[in-house]
């Protein structure tokens, strides 16, 4: 099976640009290529040029510095889950990483290669969206910008990314004491599988009152999403039983799950409201 | 359409060979460096039956260019014992029955020898969670975690 | 068709039934009797999923009139463990040996496994094979099951 393709293994951003200069539109980059590579067999893409991100050594870290937590969009999720960083101030990031796929892709799958790749139920999106998460990229002529993750995603596989614009790594604030987090994915199996629903959360307690919180929902909606009114909902209230029943109504007003091969809509907006209580009650028991 | 020269230290021994951007590393290595041991199942990454280590670390064969592998060591089945030397793990296969159509076995071998070399001593949840990339349609899974965890007790004594 | 009554002890319970002449031992076990443990699955004798004990012995009940039966005392799979349910050691050895996927040549297999070691408690692994010839199972490759009966020997 003939597919009709280049290949460009950049050693640095000017070699990146320099290489792809004239040939926008025709590009692919590709990372750990567990999402690229079925598309192009299928021949649902068909770039004239593949363009491996692999030699951009920076773009695979993981550094604290000061209160920010940085890590490059090379990252493996492999060297997420192992992460003494990641396993201590943003454990619902490993939570997430440590959930996708298997051990095998896990070793080559990067993050911004599933921010990029942008499916609705895209296992980075969740957590970070829920740790406030920011995008910096790069384009030509060192132009870049920083992109707050909830406004990075357009619909499904579809991003505010430019044709020539990369990511290079992405940002979170290091969540401080008393931020709690937690994070549910629920899937037909306990690998390899594409979620039905997805929770992440983030809740700073004070006593039992919720001061602030951040909640982030995968697989129910053309995107990855901030649950605003939820968030609403939980500002400045104590976690009781009630207010836990009217953020189960709130999640249903800002999802629009679809049905598909892995639930219908009806169920994932039944599962919705169960996750978003059983993690909202697990970040409030501590357990981050 | 252009090629590229490829050349990876392929279970120790040096070998290369022309390949197309688009060739995948499970491609080039049963067409045209004669790897058959590699299965192709999927092509998707979705059974492991194409599992081998790229630098030591495990990954599907179908997920990875063939250039992404240059420069690099690849280690197949094949690598981690032969027929005249078999490893501890491979013995342990076949004492416990884990090999019934064969098909997932090499794949299944590799991701073995890939957790061991992480957790010389797993327990059954971690022997689960390292093969839970490899699917196995014949043994049922159960021998073939009985023969992962008596190959890493074996080791320890 | 003409019927016949006929008298059976099945797992210890007499039953009198009236059967069709041509009836088969397999369905007036599962559909009069409601013991589904025998499995109907080749109907001609060839896979052992229909094994039970006929006086003792093992029998194809797919190949058995029910009328041949009369007068028999019958043991299927159902009548192995005890009243308060503690399972026959092969019954236990097959669970913990992993030698059940499906689960459909279960009920023959085991049965064979007991008449077996009832007849010969220290079966070589040959002697094994031998008499669970008549039993396909699709799934385990025959492997773990074996090693089951194996390590029931004392």
């Amino acid at each position: 099976m003939m597919i009709e393709t280049e290949y460009l293994a950049p050693r640095n951003i000017d070699q990146l640009f320099e290489g792809i200069r004239g040939r926008i539109g025709q590009v692919k980059f590709m990372a750990g290529c567990t999402n690229v590579l079925p598309s192009l067999r299928a021949r649902a893409i068909s770039p004239g040029l593949l363009v491996d991100l692999t030699g951009l050594e920076e773009m695979a870290h993981i550094r604290k510095v000061n209160r920010v937590i940085s890590v490059g969009a090379l990252t493996t999720m492999t060297a997420l889950v192992s992460s003494e960083i990641i396993q201590k101030e943003s454990p619902i990031l490993a939570s997430a990483a440590r959930q996708l796929g298997n051990p095998l892709t896990r070793n080559r799958a990067t993050i911004g290669g599933n921010l990029a790749d942008a499916s609705p139920a895209a296992d980075m999106a969740p957590p970070l969206l829920a740790l406030e998460a920011t995008i910096h990229t790069a384009g030509p002529e060192g132009k870049g910008r920083e992109i707050p993750l909830d406004r990075f995603f357009l619909g499904p596989n579809k991003t505010v990314l430019g044709e020539d614009e990369i990511i290079t790594r992405i940002t979170i604030p290091k969540p401080e004491d008393p931020w709690k987090g937690s994070h549910i994915k629920f899937g037909l199996r306990n690998a390899m599988a594409i979620s039905v629903a997805s929770v992440a959360l983030m809740l700073e307690m004070k006593e039992n009152v919720c001061r602030k919180a951040r909640v982030a929902l995968g697989s129910l909606s053309p995107t990855p999403i901030r649950a605003y009114l939820v968030e609403k909902e939980l500002e400045d209230r104590e976690i009781t039983d009630e207010v836990l029943e009217r953020c189960t109504v709130a999640v249903n007003q800002e999802i629009s799950p679809i049905s598909d091969i892995r639930g219908s809509a009806d169920y994932r907006r039944q599962v919705a409201a169960v996750l978003l209580k059983r993690a909202i009650r697990q970040a409030h028991m501590g357990r981050k | 359409m252009k090629t590229y020269e490829l050349g990876i230290k392929l279970n120790g021994q040096a070998v290369s060979a022309q390949v197309h951007a688009h060739e995948t590393l499970l491609d080039v290595l049963r067409k045209k460096l004669g790897a058959k041991e590699v299965k192709n199942g999927c092509g998707k990454g979705d059974c492991g039956a194409c599992t081998v280590m790229l630098d030591g670390t495990a990954v599907n064969a179908c997920l990875t260019l063939a250039l992404q592998a240059n420069g690099r060591e690849v280690t197949t089945v094949r690598g981690v014992g032969t027929e005249d030397q078999p490893h501890p793990i491979q013995e342990s296969f076949v004492r416990h029955g884990a090999i019934q159509c064969g098909y997932c076995t090499p794949g299944m071998v590799v991701s073995a020898k890939a957790l061991l070399d992480r957790i010389p001593n797993p327990d059954r949840g971690q022997i689960r969670e390292g093969i839970s990339g490899n699917l196995c349609r014949c043994t049922g899974y159960n021998k073939i975690i009985e023969a992962i965890e008596n190959a890493a007790s074996k080791a320890q004594s | 068709m003409k019927k016949q009554t006929i008298q059976i002890t099945v797992n210890g319970e007499k039953h009198e039934l009236d059967v069709e002449l041509n009836a088969l031992l397999i369905n007036v076990l599962r559909e009069e009797l409601s013991l589904t443990g025998a499995k109907y699955a080749c109907g001609n004798g060839q896979c052992g999923a229909c094994t039970v004990l006929i006086d003792g012995e093992s029998v194809l009940s797919c190949l058995t009139l029910a009328v041949a039966a009369d007068g028999a005392e019958i043991v299927t799979i159902e009548g192995l463990a005890k009243p308060d349910g503690t399972l026959e050691p092969v019954q236990e050895a097959f669970l913990d040996n992993a030698a059940i996927q499906c689960g459909f040549c279960t009920p023959g297999m085991v049965i064979m496994g007991k008449e077996l070691l009832d007849k010969n408690p220290l079966p070589t692994e040959s002697e094994i094979r031998e008499h669970i010839k008549g039993n396909l199972c699709r799934c385990t490759g025959y492997h773990s099951i074996v090693r089951a009966i194996k390590s029931c020997i004392k």
